[in-house]
Order: C-alpha cells, then sequence, then structure tokens
C-alpha cells in the first residue's frame, strides 16, 4: 500500500463530489466554460502541438535511427506522455482551478509548484513568442518575387556580391545578417534592431486580441489555428511527392538503425521529446481541462489528444523529409553539374559527353591520364548522403535549410507563404497555452485587485512580456533565446512535473484520486494508470531529470556563433559563455526549481510566527468558486 | 604581271595572315565558351558554320554599335581554334588596316552590357551583350567571353519594402481587432450594469405594490404550493 503523507483539512479546501454535482448543475456562471467539446480538443491539440513537431522531432528522428527511433518514441508515449497528460487532465477537471489553485487546494504548502509552473510558463512565453516574430518577419518577406533569400544582394560599389553571402550562401545571409543582424558574441549586444521590434510588437498585439478574453477568444481562434497546419502539411506533403528526390528524403528519414536502440541517449532523447512536446507542467493543460463539465471523459481525452500528437510528429517528420530530400538531390545535382562543366571546361569536350551516369568513369579515365589537371580543378565530392544528413534542427531547420528548397520550387512566394502561416498557427496556439498557465495563476494569487477584468490583467502580462523580450530583438538576441531554450525550458519543466506526479499520488492519495476519477468518469482508471502513476512515469521523469542536470553541470556551457571573421567561416564558431551568464542561468533554471521548496518554507515560517491555522482556507482562489471556512485562530 | 602576282599574294596571303593574328591565347583576343545543351536542353541547336557566320555578324554589329565610325564587316571578325566544347578564339581587326587589331579594352567595351537580369530596357548603346545573348537564345552564363564579367545589375530598391507594406496591414487589422473587442467588452458591462439595476428597480415596485393595496402582504409567500399544477397529475 501506499504510504501518504499526512494532509490536514484536505476536505476543506476542495469541493466534495456533492458540491461538484451542485455546481454541475447550477452552472455558477462566473467561471468560463468551453462552447463545445471540439473547442477544447482543439485548444488542446493546438498547445500540445507546436514547432517542436515540426523541427525537433524529424532531426532526432533522422539521427537516431531512423524508423528504429519510432520504437523508444512510441514506448515513452505510452509509459510516460499519456499517464502524465490525463493526470493533469483529470486533477485540472476535479479540482476546477488553474495551477496554483489545484496545488494550493492539494495542500498550501505545495503553492511552489503553481508559482514554478507560472514563471516557466511566462519565460517560455517570452521566447517562444519571439520566434513567431521571426516567423512574420519571413511571412511579410514572402510577398515578393524573386524571394529575398533567393540571391546575395550587390555590395555598396556594385562590383560584386556581398562577401559575406557569397562565402556563406544567401539563405544563411539572409537569417543572420538581414533577419537577424547578429554580433559576433553574447556579450556584444548590438543595439535593437527597429525591424524586430515591429515583428515582435505584431506579434504580441495578435496575441493579446487572441487571448483578450481568455477561452472566449481563444476558442474561436484555435478553429483557425490548430487545424491549417494540418492542411498546409497535406498540400506541402503532396507538392514534396511530386519533386525529385523527396522519396530518397523520406527513404533515408525511417530506414532503421536497430543499434541506435543501445545507445542510452537515444531513450533518453525520446523521453524528452515526448516530455516536452505535451506541454506538461506549463499549467496551461490544468487551466483548460478545469473549464470542463465534471463529467467529462478525461481519460479518453487524453489518450485521444497523445495519439493525435505522435501522428503529428510522424506526419510532419515525413512532409519535412520529403522537402529535405528534395533538396538534398538539387544540392547533388548542382555540385554534379558543376563538377562535369568544370571537366569539360578543362579538356574541350563536347556538351553531353559527361553525364551523370558515367561521370565516376570518365572522371577516372581523365585522371588516369591528366592526373595534375585533374588536381588543379579541385573537384567537390557530391555525396547524396551527406547532403541529407545535413538535417539541421530548430530554427536552422525553418530558416535556413527549409527556406533555400522553397527557393527551389516553382512559384516560391506562395509556398513560402503557406510554410510560414503554418509555422505561426502551429506557435500561436502553443502560446495560447502559454498565456493561460501565466494569466490564471497570477489571478489566483490575487496580485492584482480583483475588480481588475481579465482583458487588463493579459494586457499587462503581454506588455511586460513585450518589454522583457526587447533583449531578444538585439543584435545578440539569437544566443539570448538559445540560453532561455535550453535552461528556462528544460530543468525546471522536468523538476515540476515530478512534484506533480509526487504531489496527487502520494499527498492528494492515489486512492482519493481514483475514488474521484470514478466519480467523474464512471469507471475506476484500471492497472496500467496506476502502475504508471505510481512508479513507471514518475522513474522515468527522475532518470531523464538526473540526465540533463548531469550533463548541464559537468559539460562546459558553449554556444555557437556566427562570426564572419573566424576561420572555420561559414561553420559556427563555438564560444564559451562569459562568467556572468551563469548568474542568469541560475535566474532562468534554478528560480523556478527552487521556488517549490521555497514557497513551502516560507508559508511554514510564516506560520509559525503568526500562529495561524494555515490549512484553513487562506488561499481564495478567483478560479475556483468554493465555500471556504474563515480562518480558526489556534 | 606583278600587279598579279601581288594580288594572288593578298589573296591567298591574307587570309593566312588573318589566321596568324588570331591564336589562342592572343594578347588581343577573347576566348568564348558556348554552352547551348546546358541553356535549351532537348531544344538545342547544333553548333555549324552558319552559327559561326551569324556570331561574326553579332560581333560586327556590336563594334559598329559602339564605334560609330567606323563599319565593321563580318570579315572583320576572325576566329580560331574551335572546339568540340563549341569554345574558339576571336579577334577584330580594323576594317581600314586589316593588319592592326583592335586592342582588347575597345573589344571588351563594345560587348560589356547590362546583364540579362533586369528585363529589357530600350536604353542607350551599352546593350549589345544583351542582343548578343538574344541572337543565339543564350545568356550570360551560357554565352561565356572569358575575361569580361557581366556588370552586375543595379539593385531595384522600392520607396517602401515590400514586408512593410504588409505588416502594416496586419497590423491594422489587429488594432482594429482589439479596439473591436474592448469597445464590445465595455458595452456588454454596461448592459449588464444596467440590467442589474433594472432588476433593483423591479423588486423596489414591487414591495411598494404590496403596500399599496391595503392588504398587508409582510408574510413570507409561501411556494410550497407554487409548482402544484404542474406535479400533481394522478
Amino acid at each position: 500500500l501506499v504510504k501518504i503523507l499526512p494532509n490536514l483539512g484536505l476536505g476543506d479546501r476542495i469541493p466534495s463530489h456533492q458540491e461538484l454535482e451542485r455546481m454541475e448543475k447550477e452552472e455558477a456562471g462566473d467561471r468560463p466554460k468551453w462552447d463545445n467539446k471540439t473547442q477544447y480538443m482543439l485548444t488542446c491539440v493546438g498547445f500540445c502541438v507546436g514547432l517542436g513537431n515540426v523541427w525537433r522531432f524529424p532531426y532526432l528522428c533522422q539521427s537516431h535511427g531512423g524508423g528504429a527511433f519510432m520504437i523508444p518514441f512510441l514506448i515513452l508515449l505510452v509509459l510516460e506522455g499519456i499517464p502524465l497528460l490525463h493526470l493533469e487532465f483529470a486533477i485540472g477537471q476535479r479540482l476546477r482551478s488553474g495551477s496554483v489553485g489545484v496545488w494550493t487546494a492539494i495542500n498550501p504548502y505545495l503553492t511552489g509548484v503553481g508559482i514554478a509552473s507560472l514563471l516557466v510558463s511566462f519565460l517560455v512565453g517570452m521566447y517562444y513568442n519571439t520566434i513567431i516574430a521571426w516567423v512574420m518577419w519571413y511571412f511579410f518577406n514572402s510577398f515578393q518575387n524573386p524571394l529575398p533569400w533567393s540571391q546575395c544582394p550587390v555590395n555598396a560599389n556594385l562590383t560584386d556580391l556581398v562577401s559575406e553571402c557569397t562565402r556563406s550562401s544567401p539563405v544563411d545571409y539572409f537569417w543572420y545578417r538581414d533577419t537577424l543582424n547578429t554580433s559576433t558574441s553574447i556579450g556584444d549586444s548590438g543595439g535593437l534592431q527597429w525591424w524586430m521590434v515591429l515583428c515582435l510588437l505584431c506579434a504580441w498585439l495578435l496575441l493579446y486580441v487572441c487571448c483578450l478574453r481568455g477561452i472566449a477568444t481563444t476558442g474561436k481562434a484555435v478553429y483557425v489555428t490548430s487545424t491549417l497546419p494540418y492542411v498546409v502539411l497535406t498540400i506541402f506533403l503532396i507538392r514534396g511527392l511530386t519533386l525529385k528526390g523527396s522519396l530518397d528524403g523520406i527513404k533515408f528519414l525511417f530506414t532503421p538503425d536497430l543499434n541506435e536502440l543501445m545507445n542510452p541517449s537515444t531513450w533518453l532523447d525520446a523521453g524528452a521529446q515526448v516530455f516536452y512536446s505535451f506541454s506538461l507542467a506549463f499549467g496551461g493543460l490544468i487551466s483548460f481541462s478545469s473549464y470542463n463539465s465534471v463529467h467529462n471523459n478525461c481519460e479518453q481525452d487524453a489518450v485521444i489528444i497523445s495519439i493525435i500528437n505522435g501522428f503529428t510528429s510522424v506526419y510532419s517528420a515525413t512532409v519535412i523529409y520529403s522537402i529535405i530530400g528534395f533538396r538534398a538531390t538539387e544540392r547533388f545535382d548542382d555540385c554534379l553539374e558543376g563538377n562535369i562543366l568544370a571537366l569539360l571546361n578543362a579538356f574541350n569536350l563536347a556538351e553531353g559527353s559527361i553525364k551523370e551516369g558515367n561521370y565516376a568513369e570518365s572522371l577516372q579515365n581523365l585522371n588516369g591520364t591528366f592526373p595534375e589537371t585533374i588536381q588543379s580543378l579541385d573537384l567537390k565530392t557530391c555525396d547524396l548522403q551527406t547532403f541529407l544528413s545535413q538535417g539541421v534542427e530548430g530554427t536552422g531547420l525553418a530558416f535556413i535549410v527549409f527556406t533555400e528548397a522553397i527557393t527551389k520550387m516553382p512559384v516560391s512566394p506562395l509556398w513560402s507563404i503557406l510554410f510560414f502561416i503554418m509555422l505561426f498557427c502551429l506557435g500561436l496556439s502553443t502560446m495560447f497555452g502559454s498565456i493561460e498557465g501565466t494569466v490564471v495563476p497570477l489571478q489566483d494569487l490575487n496580485i492584482f485587485p480583483k475588480r481588475w477584468p481579465k482583458e487588463a490583467i493579459t494586457g499587462i502580462v503581454c506588455l511586460v512580456s513585450f518589454v522583457i523580450a526587447l533583449i531578444f530583438a538585439q543584435s545578440s538576441g539569437n544566443y539570448w533565446l538559445a540560453l532561455f531554450d535550453s535552461f528556462a525550458g528544460s530543468i525546471p519543466l522536468l523538476v515540476i512535473a515530478f512534484c506533480e506526479m509526487i504531489a496527487v499520488v502520494y499527498i492528494y492519495g492515489i486512492d482519493r484520486f481514483n475514488k474521484d476519477i470514478e466519480f467523474m468518469i464512471g469507471h475506476k482508471p484500471n492497472l496500467f494508470w496506476q502502475v504508471t502513476w505510481r512508479f513507471v512515469s514518475p522513474l522515468i521523469v527522475l532518470v531523464i531529470f538526473v540526465f540533463y542536470f548531469v550533463t548541464k553541470v559537468s559539460s562546459n556551457v558553449t554556444y555557437i556563433a556566427w562570426n564572419p571573421s573566424s576561420e572555420d567561416f561559414p561553420t559556427l564558431e563555438v564560444l564559451e559563455y562569459p562568467a556572468w551568464i551563469y548568474v542568469i542561468i541560475f535566474i532562468l533554471a534554478g528560480v523556478p526549481s527552487l521556488v517549490v521548496p521555497g514557497t513551502a518554507i516560507f508559508k511554514l515560517i510564516r506560520r509559525c510566527c503568526s500562529n495561524k491555522n494555515v490549512y484553513g482556507a487562506e488561499v481564495d482562489t478567483v478560479s475556483a468558486k468554493v465555500q471556504m471556512f474563515t480562518t480558526k485562530m489556534s | 604581271m606583278l600587279v598579279r602576282i601581288l594580288v594572288l599574294l593578298y589573296l591567298v596571303g591574307a587570309p593566312a595572315l588573318a589566321q596568324t593574328l588570331c591564336q589562342p591565347n592572343a594578347s588581343n583576343g577573347y576566348r568564348v565558351r558556348i554552352s547551348i545543351k546546358t541553356a535549351l536542353g532537348n531544344q538545342a541547336y547544333e553548333w555549324n558554320e552558319n552559327e559561326m557566320f551569324l556570331f561574326q555578324a553579332t560581333m560586327a554589329f556590336a563594334m559598329r554599335r559602339y564605334y560609330k565610325t567606323e563599319t565593321y564587316n563580318v570579315d572583320n571578325i576572325i576566329v580560331c581554334n574551335q572546339t568540340r566544347r563549341v569554345s574558339f578564339w576571336f579577334v577584330v581587326i580594323s576594317p581600314e588596316n586589316p593588319t592592326m587589331l583592335i586592342p582588347k579594352a575597345d573589344v571588351e567595351k563594345a560587348v560589356s552590357a547590362l546583364t540579362t537580369r533586369l528585363p529589357c530596357r530600350p536604353m542607350s548603346n551599352s546593350m549589345s551583350r544583351h542582343r548578343i545573348n538574344n541572337a543565339f537564345l543564350l545568356t550570360d552564363r551560357t554565352l561565356e567571353f572569358l575575361g569580361i564579367h557581366p556588370t552586375l545589375a543595379e539593385p531595384v530598391n522600392p520607396d517602401t519594402p515590400p514586408w512593410l507594406i504588409v505588416f502594416g496591414v496586419v497590423i491594422g487589422a489587429v488594432f482594429a481587432g482589439i479596439i473591436a473587442l474592448l469597445v464590445s467588452s465595455l458595452l456588454q458591462k454596461r448592459r449588464k450594469e444596467k440590467g442589474m439595476m433594472e432588476d433593483g428597480q423591479d423588486e423596489e415596485d414591487r414591495q411598494m405594490k404590496g403596500v399599496e393595496n391595503g392588504i398587508n402582504l409582510d408574510g413570507i409567500y409561501n411556494r410550497g404550493f407554487t409548482d402544484d399544477d404542474r406535479f400533481t397529475k394522478l
């Protein structure tokens, strides 16, 4: 039997089953509600399906043994993703509150978990919306033919093309110079880039207009933002399959290498990907689920959304790699053509005498007879596999590799517009969850006066986020974003998820939880849920956390920088972070994690000092309308 | 007799002389490289004597355009050292003095023009390269004069960058949306407040009515019997 930690006064802090039934019938009007089940499902799908499905999963899949990666991914999806998702849905639906409200109701000392979720949602939301700003910049620039990243610009004297561009490539130049105007190191801030500030402003305003009234507005927006990506992916799949070389890309993606399964980092990456892909521990899912009716079948929802998420990852990987296959083939053909032309010119052979088919043979013959000439030509080695494995991830995939592929397609502006609309929708629907995970806890904590409308609070959150996010609009913004991505969105989430599971299973009590679920959906959760909630999922999260922590702490923390004057240009330069960055890293990763025990200690001290009974209802959360007892002086 | 010998010598010697003028790596000659198959693929034409004649003619045309005073002819363009690649050397001799080669720089000036990146703009005489390319359905890349770099096109700088226009449209729509939603929220709140105030007024009226009728309706109305009609259908 599971030993439950003592938890006094739980019954006073949470609504009982009878009260829930009553609230359900009377439909307490103040709490927001979903217009219909579709809105709820689309919102959750939109929150879970994000940019990571498009640009992180395909890379992981390809680099960890292709089709073989599906095995750890699906196993961990079932053992880690679905149980955690069901847990968050069920607890939100049961306790009818946002993250702070839920954890405080379970135990006032656990408020820290909610506050940590709030901080993480806030920090992640800041940099995520900056990526959306970049996507919008590319979108704005897609309305011209030829696309600005298809050719190098001419330099000031009109004598030649800009050297930084000719040495790297037009897409690299457009990304690092025209878009980011990146400096050479994180310490060199370089000032604000006005076009980036405008795009950032646009992104935050657009987010504000969609989140203005909470789920009343986002619920309408998700009809577009959650469905449009699938439409665009299908269009790209059809387009991609008709291009030369796309099947090579798909084959390359899915060719299984079962040896990779022996490699522990494959499993760890799969676990991390499942975890981050589900947007767990942000508090947004708990919040969304709390607006459901009490008897909504959260178990079914969790399974459906997990399946959709997994399917979307695989589907988008197929689409992405069909386009990457096309690009690799184009590059290979160009490379070969260049070599053939060099040979024809050097030996004055007739055009068409050397083709792709007889290239190797002809080269051998010529090398036999004229080795010095061949040497002097400096021919490049053209290998399709090399081009295919140039699979990049993250912003590199979207803004460099994919944009290059688009320039090679006919009617490029159309594909560019479609692609960036898709990325925009994927990002925006995730931001809805992020804003929900920031605004609702703020309301619960009564940071703002109660009579302030939701519009004002959302506005303030967006404004403050925008002002702080201006760091990302500097020349060094890209490096700051990578920093935020590595630290704010990784370790704290694992800590929060682990605490969530311990809180529900051992502090709230798994037996009580089982009864709640039986009350809500009509049957007790079966053995699978019991085993995963109690042991398997917390263990997996703990292992991933330990691995991440150890890796980050033991390795030298470095970042890659774009430096035109470096030796290996255009390869990115590896630099070490300056010493003061460690303070920032601590703020990003340490503060949200330490808030969990910190709040508990703070409340303990306050209780000891003021001698009040903390277990009464001192948290009067806005997000839960429950009859509370007043504090009793003991 | 002497005249006939001289004429014979001239007729024989001139081409020979011309041939000696044109040599690979000649100081005043240019090498031309033509890639028809690359440019036209399936619709490539054969490179033969007639095409060569056309080349000589277009070169003469280019020289005429640039040097308006002198009339160049096909004979003034001498070609040699053709290869299977389709590359050859050519030199230009002056129409007045067959032994004099036109310097490299002058030939370059005659040939250079705007590249074919921009759509054709009817302009000044610096269009020769474009016309030469067009005569052969080729481009700067496929009809190469080795040593003459195509001058780069001036970048087209529109007054407003196109992205700014799209940005303006989007942000205008967003502002309109925000204002619309905020105003409608405000109106909704005011309507709610008004509605509540009116309800309050009704309550007061009802109480007043009770007293006005004279009968003391202070007692609590027993709601136990209001729904009787609905339930007792037995």
